[in-house]
């Protein structure tokens, strides 16, 4: 594990800011591949760009706690579950497709123009 | 992964280690089971039993070999799975406590999902990897993982991450089956059989004549040697099993003794006291000559000489048959509640013919009878061909076992020897035909013996009744007008009881002539005699009165010699 094991602990991401904790997600991933890292980040940046105090955000490492993944249903990494507000809502991917996880997240709607 | 597989036939250490699958058929089929530690992919379309085979390979690990399993579901859930193999009397939910077993049902709902940017399968890696070292999994199924294309979209990367899959499960050594829905012109829907080409079976559920026949076949298997035809397999309330009819020689072993028909009189026309031992006998005949009979009389004997014996009935319930022969004398209800005698009824439509020789295979391996009967054959309606690939399979099942089986068929009128006949019969061993015969008003009931292999048996035709004690073979009139049945049997012995009592009477009519006779000669001879016995007498008294005249005259001679002094 280097520096950044922090980053991808089990542990509630809310260090930033103090939420209301109107949106929950949970960001599965694998071990500190690139993909995982990659998601994190943008993770990150789209909740400061667009749920600034409204997100509380985990990240569950499955090969730290592989029993998770049956329970929320993971299939593909990483994946991030969108808990609150329901209904539960799924995005896998390393989630650069920042228009799509705002799709994915009800923040904008489907029909909208990607680029 | 290594304990359990083992393949008694095979010498060489180097071969292909197997893990069995402990369903009746499948493993000789595949000469010992699955490559150990290697996928192997089993297709078909809907409906045709992928997912009971999968979880038969699992419980069976569980309970037979001691290896547990993991099955991921991509179709059902847990409950549904469980609820739906409970019916071939799995119990699922025990083994899943006592940690033999793990069901993971994977979900993947293309509505929920939303892909943005790059992802791979590791999920799916992480949550199998988490079962199989939860109950230190040995076996794992994975129920129908094509399922992740229509879930998610990019199938290049799934394509990728399939086979990144199938590899990780080799490098997990454990033995797995993938389930594939049957596609067009592949065998897969998306053509994983790329991917999972060590072992690949297919199964079939054809519908002909409206009748389903579920069939397997091993596709390839890579390293191995295994059947290569398609096999009927069955599943119903015992599992599933599956028909390997691969005895294509006859090099079966042959018995000398007998066993004994049940009906004494044919014994004694088969020349050797009965029916070679594992021997196939036909009984044909028209209506009501008493097919039954002879088939419940063979049963009856082999139970009474303490023989487990199976009849297949497909025309009477097991209860109407034993009422039926009681008429006749033959108590089968006995037996049955002795546990000797066995029923299999079935509706001979209930299914095809290759589902009804898999179940019957799989009564006589569950009862082990040494004597089956199966009546009748006949009803069994379909293709030809059909009909006797199936009997041939039955008559050899049996040979290969020494189990005497009795087959009853019913004939047509007038046409005894009916095509259908002449195309088995010639597996037959023993081959008896029942007929009526009619005359004066009447129908009377033969028998014959058109044929028995290996035994000197007799050519007549014999008359029997089916009597309150059972069969009875009458000797028949035999005479220059043919063989006298029924009344005129009857009518005939009268005439020769009348004729032999004339013969008789006329015997001891010239019995007492001759007696009169011989007493008149010996009247006579007694006569003559007296006559004859009075004329010697009578020349004797003649005799001694010449004497006494020459004396006389002698006497008289010296005295007138005396006389004229010629003497002194």
């Amino acid at each position: 594990m280097n520096a950044n094991t922090q980053a991808i602990s089990n542990a509630t991401d809310d260090a930033e800011l103090p939420t209301t904790g109107e949106y929950n997600l949970r960001l599965y991933v694998a071990g500190q591949t690139p993909k995982s890292l990659t998601a994190i980040a943008n993770l990150r940046a789209i909740c400061r760009d667009h749920l600034a105090g409204r997100c509380t955000i985990e990240v569950i490492d499955l090969l730290v706690t592989p029993q998770l993944a049956a329970g929320d249903q993971i299939v593909a990494l990483p994946t991030l579950v969108r808990r609150l507000p329901p209904p539960l809502k799924r995005i896998i991917g390393n989630l650069s497709d920042t228009e799509r996880v705002l799709v994915g997240l009800d923040l904008r709607e489907k029909s909208a123009p990607k680029t | 992964m290594s304990e359990s597989s083992h393949e008694s036939s095979r010498r060489q250490p180097t071969l292909l280690k197997k893990t069995p699958t402990g369903i009746d058929g499948l493993d000789q089929l595949l000469l010992g089971g699955l490559p150990t530690g290697r996928p192997a992919l089993i297709c078909g379309s809907a409906g045709c039993g992928k997912t009971l085979v999968g979880m038969t390979f699992l419980v069976n690990g569980a309970t037979m070999f001691g290896e547990h399993g993991v099955f991921m579901s991509f179709e059902e859930r847990e409950a549904e799975l469980s609820a739906n193999v409970a019916s071939l009397g799995y119990d699922v939910e025990g083994l899943v406590a006592a940690k033999k077993l793990v069901i993971d049902h994977v979900r993947i709902e293309r509505a929920e999902i939303e892909e943005s940017g790059e992802y791979d399968l590791e999920g799916l890696f992480v949550r199998l990897g988490h079962a199989i070292d939860t109950v230190g999994a040995k076996r794992v199924v994975l129920d129908t993982i094509e399922a992740v294309f229509s879930g998610l979209t990019d199938s290049a990367l799934l394509r990728a991450e399939l086979r990144r899959l199938f590899t990780w499960l080799k490098d997990r050594g454990v033995t797995a089956i993938i389930t594939g829905e049957r596609g067009d012109g592949q065998l897969t829907r998306y053509g994983i059989e790329e991917y999972v080409s060590d072992c690949v079976i297919l199964l079939d559920n054809r519908v002909a004549d409206q009748v389903t026949t579920r069939r397997l076949r091993v596709v390839k298997y890579r390293g191995s040697a295994h059947g290569t035809n398609e096999y009927p397999f069955l599943i119903d309330e015992e599992g599933v099993s599956v028909l390997p009819i691969t005895s294509v020689g006859l090099a079966h072993a042959t018995y000398d003794e007998t066993v004994p028909t049940g009906v004494p009189g044919l014994d004694a026309m088969l020349g050797r006291g009965g029916y070679f031992r594992g021997s196939s006998v036909l009984i044909t005949g028209l209506a009501g000559t008493g097919k039954s009979t002879f088939g419940a009389a063979f049963a009856d004997a082999a139970c009474r000489r303490g023989k487990r014996c199976l009849i297949f009935a497909f025309e009477e319930s097991p209860d109407q048959v034993m009422r039926n022969m009681r008429s006749v004398g033959i108590d089968l209800k006995q037996h049955f509640e002795a546990g000797l005698l066995h029923f299999e009824a079935a509706r001979p439509s209930l299914y095809g013919f290759e589902m009804h020789l898999a179940r019957m295979h799989r009564d006589i391996e569950r009862t082990q009878p040494e004597m089956i009967v199966v009546d009748p054959i006949s009803a069994f309606r379909g293709p030809h061909t059909e009909i006797h690939s199936t009997l041939v399979r039955l008559a050899d099942l049996c040979k290969t076992r020494g189990i005497t089986a009795v087959f009853t068929s019913l004939a047509a009128p007038g046409n005894v020897e009916d095509e259908a006949e002449r195309g088995v019969s010639s597996l037959m061993d023993t081959w008896i035909g029942l007929n009526d015969v009619e005359s004066n008003g009447e129908r009377n009931r033969v028998l014959y013996l058109l044929k028995s292999r290996g035994m000197n048996h007799s050519n007549q035709m014999r008359e029997y009744r089916l009597t309150a004690n059972g069969i009875q073979l009458v000797d028949v009139y035999v005479g220059p007008d043919g063989v006298a049945t029924g009344s005129s049997r009857l009518a005939q012995e009268a005439r020769e009881r009348d004729a032999e009592r004339s013969r008789k009477q006329a015997t001891e009519r010239r019995r007492r002539d001759f007696h009169r006779r011989q007493q008149s000669v010996e009247r006579q001879i007694g006569e003559l005699r007296a006559a004859l016995e009075a004329e010697e007498a009578e020349l004797g008294m003649m005799i001694s009165q010449d004497e006494a005249r020459e004396r006389a005259y002698g006497v008289d001679r010296d005295v007138m010699a005396e006389t004229r002094g010629l003497r002194k």
